[in-house]
């Protein structure tokens, strides 16, 4: 089937290109990416182990956080290493072909979303932009009531304040959430919603209520910055993060939810809403 | 203004990173490859991940929702 158990990693497709990548960049395998010319598209590629990449033992894999962070940092390496020195196109983490023919089929089959994607993807970088509603949620700030609180009612007056409180926070993060991401998708070429984050998985103080990335042209980035800056408030109880550049991972795929209104799982979409 | 540099030199949270490799990115799916790419499986051992991250392993992720009270 292929040499010594081994299967080809893609990484991302890209135009050819002459110049060198940096020096630093090691791949899976622990060697620079090769890569992969096939009429007009390159793939990055490394070899790695069937023994851990083929179906059965990627999927135990993936639940062992140590081994898919460290998959997870190699690809966005590689990718960095790519975004120097021309348009990557990422492809989904852990797509892996049996051998080089299939990496050419791969080319072949995607051909049209590769070239259209290089087109609508070159030049741009993509900002991450977070909101979260700063108030804890009640199982953190209510203390076991059988043993804090007198009485049923007090312990009902108590949750019933926490969750007022915790409804005003996110009202207001609910409201920034879905002006930023009007505005920045005004600003940006494309905006696109991501899931909000568990706290559990982030680490993250608050609730994460608006978890957005937007596609903007590089020379643009500064005043796309700055924009963010300018419209994150100094109150307490909402926090704005932003991350990036990323290379434009999140617009790859050419869906974009961003710039019609199909904002229904988005900043709107916590508990304890009173709008329809 | 090095707003930009600013970031792009911070650590990237895992969390960003899997929020963009693991929805993002073209999926191709067909037998060229191994149809590991697939956005429900991942996203499904995803879960499975989070809940094993929270149940079990002390882990950098803190968890402070699940301590029981002295």
């Amino acid at each position: 089937m292929n040499d010594g158990g081994q299967l080809l990693y893609v990484y991302a497709v890209t135009r050819p290109f002459a110049a060198a990548l940096p020096d630093a960049v090691r791949a899976l395998d622990g060697e620079p990416p090769a890569l992969i010319e096939h009429r007009g598209l390159c793939a990055a590629v490394s070899r790695v182990p069937a023994e851990h990449f083929d179906a059965a033992p990627l999927r135990a894999h993936l639940e062992d956080l140590d081994w898919l962070a460290e998959v997870a940092r190699n690809h966005q390496a590689v990718i960095a290493a790519l975004a120097t020195v021309g348009c990557p196109v990422p492809l989904r983490l852990a797509t892996v072909c049996r051998d080089e023919n299939g990496v050419r089929r791969l080319l072949d089959s995607g051909r049209a979303r590769f070239e259209s994607a290089i087109e609508r993807l070159d030049g741009r970088v993509e900002w991450g932009v977070k909101v979260y509603a700063e108030s804890a949620p009640p199982e953190r700030a209510a203390p076991a009531p059988e043993l804090t609180a007198a009485t049923g009612r007090e312990y009902l007056r108590r949750r019933l304040g926490q969750r007022q409180n915790r409804d005003r926070s996110w009202q207001r993060a609910g409201t920034l959430s879905r002006a930023l991401h009007a505005d920045l998708c005004e600003r940006a070429e494309a905006g696109r919603l991501h899931p909000p984050q568990s706290g559990r998985l982030s680490g993250a103080p608050g609730e994460n209520v608006l978890n957005a990335a937007y596609l903007v042209p590089r020379e643009r980035s500064e005043e796309f910055v700055a924009a963010v800056r300018e419209r994150t408030p100094q109150g307490e109880d909402v926090r704005v993060e932003l991350t990036g550049p990323w290379a434009p991972y999140s617009f790859a795929s050419g869906q974009d939810d961003g710039q019609d209104d199909g904002q229904d799982d988005g900043p709107e979409g916590g508990p304890g809403q009173g709008e329809s | 203004m090095n707003d930009g540099d600013a970031l792009a030199q911070r650590e990237i949270a895992l969390v960003d990173l899997l929020d963009r490799l693991l929805a993002g990115g073209v999926v191709i799916t067909g037998d060229l490859t191994l149809r590991i790419a697939d956005v429900d499986l991942v996203r499904i051992d995803l879960n499975a991940l989070v809940s094993s991250v929270s149940a079990e392993v002390p882990s950098p992720f803190q968890d402070l929702d699940y301590e029981e009270p002295a």
